[in-house]
């Protein structure tokens, strides 16, 4: 099976019902995405397909259609993305496990919506689980990386 | 997986001096407050394997931070101790955690451990802090816990870095031919200012390591500090804005297997019966094994990837024995209802004449109550997990953990092996919050590795196993009565609090063989140590095992009794005819760090400003871990139920050294209380926890979140802990706020079973 992941073809020996997950994580070794909750419910291995975010452990792989980008793909070689430096500037992460859900989660959004209000940023974070607390720093740097992509065009 | 593989290279490090070209240098100072028999025979081994700080020739300097990073940031105020002393920005220098080491023991771990309030300095409390400090070194107990690693660390680490910087001095002196006064040191390079010459610390650090530590190490003065006191940028984001395999989840070894557990969801039982027929035959499947150990029983499932293994776990047919405990929520209530009326416990503080002040109280001045809360789950984002290689009678185990001594050693015994051949790697973790004290998923894995003829296999637990089979926050139910005085003062109050020994549980599953002797403070913490003055005072714990197994959760036993505590105050406070800031402040005068938080909350929060219909505020206060804390939460009623719209947090921590990553537990800790409060409960029925993922076991989220406002004072002479002090007042703060709001005294948690939340 074929899947394109951060641009790059890779070729897996996978049962079609594994969650994307586990293929990306122990077939493909892109640890990025995380294992929090294999329902869906916490967000902790969100991925873009085709641009959309999607909760990869429960996603089966053979039902997967489109490019996966993953935490790893954001950024190009060098440095990180808006989002990125973003959580870098406004200190996010505490624990960072569940960071790479949301910074991937918020790249959509900003995507979808250049100038989120907080009840588009509620809308669309709700489904990444921090168990620090980091919303509020989440928050503003969401804020942050959509006055920085609005200031450069990108 | 470069970070594990360079700590894996480093694990010789103890006992030598001189590693790979560069140098390590250890430096402690170890004060106690009378002498201890027992620091002669260890201090000697210890002062020649402390390592701290290793430099390069290449002028490469790398500070061991050796405290459990889960998400506190205490990766980044140890290394800037460190920075600090040495003249080096942060930025410059690598941070690692380092191997397991009996050097890295973290005395003010049990230093607290006392039966005093953290306020108390008499002889005898100062004498306790000593010896239990003495303790935690004999047992070179390397944790992490308590909000204790930068108390421990403050001096260590700071001399650590001062003693460096002065032998690099001495041998730059020598190399140069000058007096050391002569030199200056900035960005890792010494100046000789008058001729201009300079060499790096990377020129004279082998040089440096051949000298005698020096004996009198001086530290700069608060003033002098460039880090410390400033917020600094974390030295761990990089890596948590890329998604870097930092965690124990993302450890990678070549030839890797991979596995899971299928535990006994009913605590301790056994499987009375099992068959693996169906799970033997799934796709992927290489072996499923017993587990027997301290922390339960039940199976554990080799694979050839993580899906796989949690696929066949839940194929196999097992039945379990049954509990030997109460089964369900109801009967365990009962049981600590039955131990209150049944017990008189152990009174941790008994001012005045309790007895005497309610024998003649009149009836219309006496307030009681009874308030109850449930077990509560860790639920770390990341799930339980270890990674184990036993190959060529050496053990290594990848473990996300707190407890890195303790972890060898349990580990060493499953695997069969000795301590001296086991090595602990210790990860970043996915969230901490005193689950990973445990060392369940450690040992397992180990158990594991013993059958993959010396592959590695990494074991995660699914969501279901971690919820189901934690070591819980432990229930609680309390008794509560004062005794108003005419002035609307409480001039009696007695406390009493029934609930599982934490510390009794932790010993069942780690040291079986011993037994707990004397009172668990936990069970009282965070109402028997708090800085009021009442005439008669006494608050009781008494120890109640309803079998499930319990642990350190985020503040402890602070996490309820500050509940009790202050939501109890607050009704005080209302039967009165008081303010609740008020009383507080009448009842706190001989303790001024206390007033100077609770006025500057009051303050900040407009407290005595009338709020419009529909809001409300509700106002506690927890002295915990050393650390004064406020806390006023504001709510509003919205058509979707009760909002939490703001929270303001004042927080006296003695001596702050990063404000930023200080704010930040605060919020933390707030969130981690106030998620508790509206909606998390463990129950039980048929001896097993009911709820498994987060679904029946959520946290707070994004749209749930309140405003923060957050100040950080630094009155009292003594510093106190980070990590854990915002949670025990929120819960009450939020819960005093709902009575504001809606007149209702909710007394249990969650509060979401008696209101609504948006």
């Amino acid at each position: 099976m074929r899947l394109t992941v951060n641009g790059n073809p890779i070729d897996i020996d996978a049962d079609p019902d594994m969650p994307l997950l586990w293929a990306l994580r122990d077939l493909a070794g892109i640890t990025g995405p995380k294992f929090g909750c294999g329902i869906a419910a916490c967000g902790a291995c969100t991925v873009l397909v085709d641009g959309t975010p999607v909760r990869s452990c429960a996603l089966p792989v053979g039902m997967v259609e489109g490019d996966v980008v993953t935490i790893e793909g954001l950024a190009g070689a060098d440095g990180l993305s808006v989002v990125q430096q973003a959580w870098l500037d406004e200190q996010v992460p505490q624990c960072g496990y569940c960071q790479a859900g949301q910074i991937v989660s918020a790249h959509a959004l900003l995507e979808e919506i250049p100038d989120p209000t907080d009840d588009d940023i509620d809308n669309a974070m709700a489904g990444n689980l921090c168990r620090c607390g980091t919303y509020p720093r989440i928050r503003a740097a969401i804020k942050r990386a959509a006055a920085e992509k609005a200031r450069t065009g990108a | 997986m470069a970070s594990l593989g360079k700590i894996a290279r480093r694990t010789f490090l103890i006992g030598a001096a001189a590693v790979a070209g560069g140098v390590a240098v250890g430096y402690y100072v170890y004060r106690r407050p009378y002498p201890n028999p027992l620091e002669d025979e260890l201090a000697e081994g210890e002062t020649t394997f402390n390592p701290y700080v290793m430099i390069g020739a290449d002028n490469a300097i790398t500070v061991i931070a050796p405290r459990a990073e889960m998400g506190q940031g205490v990766a980044t105020t140890l290394a800037a101790l460190v920075a600090e002393e040495l003249d080096v920005d942060l930025d410059a220098v690598t941070v690692e955690h380092g191997p397991a080491s009996y050097a890295y023991y973290n005395s003010e771990m049990l230093a607290e451990g006392g039966p005093f309030p953290f306020f108390e300095e008499g002889v005898v409390a100062e004498l306790m802090r000593g010896g239990m400090g003495a303790f935690g070194k004999f047992l070179g107990l390397q944790g992490t816990g308590g909000s204790t690693s930068v108390r421990d660390g403050f001096d260590k680490m700071r001399t650590a870095g001062a003693a460096a910087r002065q032998m690099l001095l001495a041998a730059a002196a020598a190399r140069l031919d000058v007096e050391i006064g002569t030199l200056a040191t900035a960005d890792a390079t010494i100046t000789h200012e008058a001729t201009g010459r300079t060499l790096s610390y990377g020129e004279v650090a082998a040089d440096a390591a051949r000298l005698d530590p020096p004996s009198d190490v001086r530290l700069k003065q608060p003033a002098d500090w460039r880090l410390l006191g400033k917020a600094q940028q974390r030295t761990d984001m990089r890596a948590k804005v890329t998604g870097a395999p930092i965690f124990g989840v993302d450890v990678s070894l070549p030839d890797m297997l991979y596995g899971t557990v299928r535990m006994s969801p009913r605590f301790w039982a056994e499987p009375v019966k099992a068959d693996f027929s169906e799970a033997e035959k799934m796709p992927g499947i290489v072996k499923i094994v017993p587990i027997d150990t301290s922390y339960g029983h039940g199976f554990g499932v080799i694979a050839e990837n993580t899906w796989a293994a949690f696929r066949a776990a839940e194929a196999i047919e097992v039945e379990w024995g049954e509990a030997d405990y109460p089964q369900d929520s109801a009967a365990m209530s009962a049981f600590l209802r039955e131990a209150l009326a049944a017990e008189a416990g152990d009174a941790l503080r008994d001012d005045g004449d309790v007895d005497t002040a309610f024998a003649d109280a009149p009836q219309d001045r006496v307030v009681e109550a009874e308030y109850e809360v449930p077990f509560l789950a860790h639920a770390c984002m990341e799930p339980m997990n270890a990674t184990a290689r036993l190959k060529d009678g050496l053990l290594e185990v990848w473990s996300p953990n707190q407890m890195p001594t303790l972890t060898r050693q349990l580990c060493a015994a499953m695997a069969g092996v000795d301590t001296e051949n086991t090595r602990v790697h210790t990860t970043f973790m996915g969230g901490g919050f005193g689950r990973r004290g445990e060392m369940d998923y450690s040992m397992f894995a180990a158990l594991l590795a013993k059958e993959t003829g010396g592959r590695p296999v990494k074991v995660i637990w699914t969501r279901e196993e971690d919820i189901r089979h934690d070591t819980y926050r432990p229930a609680a139910m309390g008794r509560f009565r004062a005794r108003l005085g005419a002035d609307g003062l409480p001039e009696a109050v007695d406390m009493k609090i029934a609930s599982p020994s934490t510390i009794a549980s932790t010993l069942r599953r780690t040291f079986p063989s011993l037994s707990p002797l004397g009172p668990d403070k936990t069970i009282a913490e965070g109402a028997f140590d708090q800085p009021y003055t009442i005439p008669d005072y006494r608050v009781a714990a008494v120890k109640a095992d309803t079998g499930v197994p319990v642990g350190f959760w985020r503040s402890v036993g602070n996490s309820f009794n500050g509940y009790f505590h202050e939501s109890f105050l607050d009704e005080l406070a209302a039967a009165g005819g008081l303010d609740p800031v008020e009383t507080r402040l009448k009842l706190m005068t001989d303790h001024p760090a206390a007033v100077k938080v609770v006025e500057k909350a009051a303050e900040l929060s407009k407290w005595s400003e009338t709020l419009p219909a529909g809001r409300a505020k509700g106002f506690a206060f927890t002295l915990s871990f050393g650390s004064w804390v406020a806390e006023v939460v504001e709510v509003a009623e919205t058509d979707a139920g009760i909002r939490i719209e703001k929270v303001w947090i004042v927080a006296d921590v003695g001596t702050a050294l990063d404000p930023g990553i200080i704010e930040a537990q605060l919020t933390s800790g707030a969130i981690f209380g106030l998620s508790s409060a509206i909606g998390q409960e463990i129950t039980f029925a048929d001896g097993m926890a009911e709820q498994s993922n987060f679904h029946d076991y959520d946290a707070m989220r994004i749209h749930q979140c309140p405003a923060f406002e957050v100040a950080i004072l630094q009155n009292y002479h003594k510093m106190g802990g980070v990590g854990e002090i915002g949670t025990p007042p929120a819960v009450p703060a939020l819960a005093n706020a709902v009575f504001a709001l809606t007149g209702k005294r909710v007394r249990s948690l969650p509060l979401s079973r008696e209101v609504d939340f948006a």
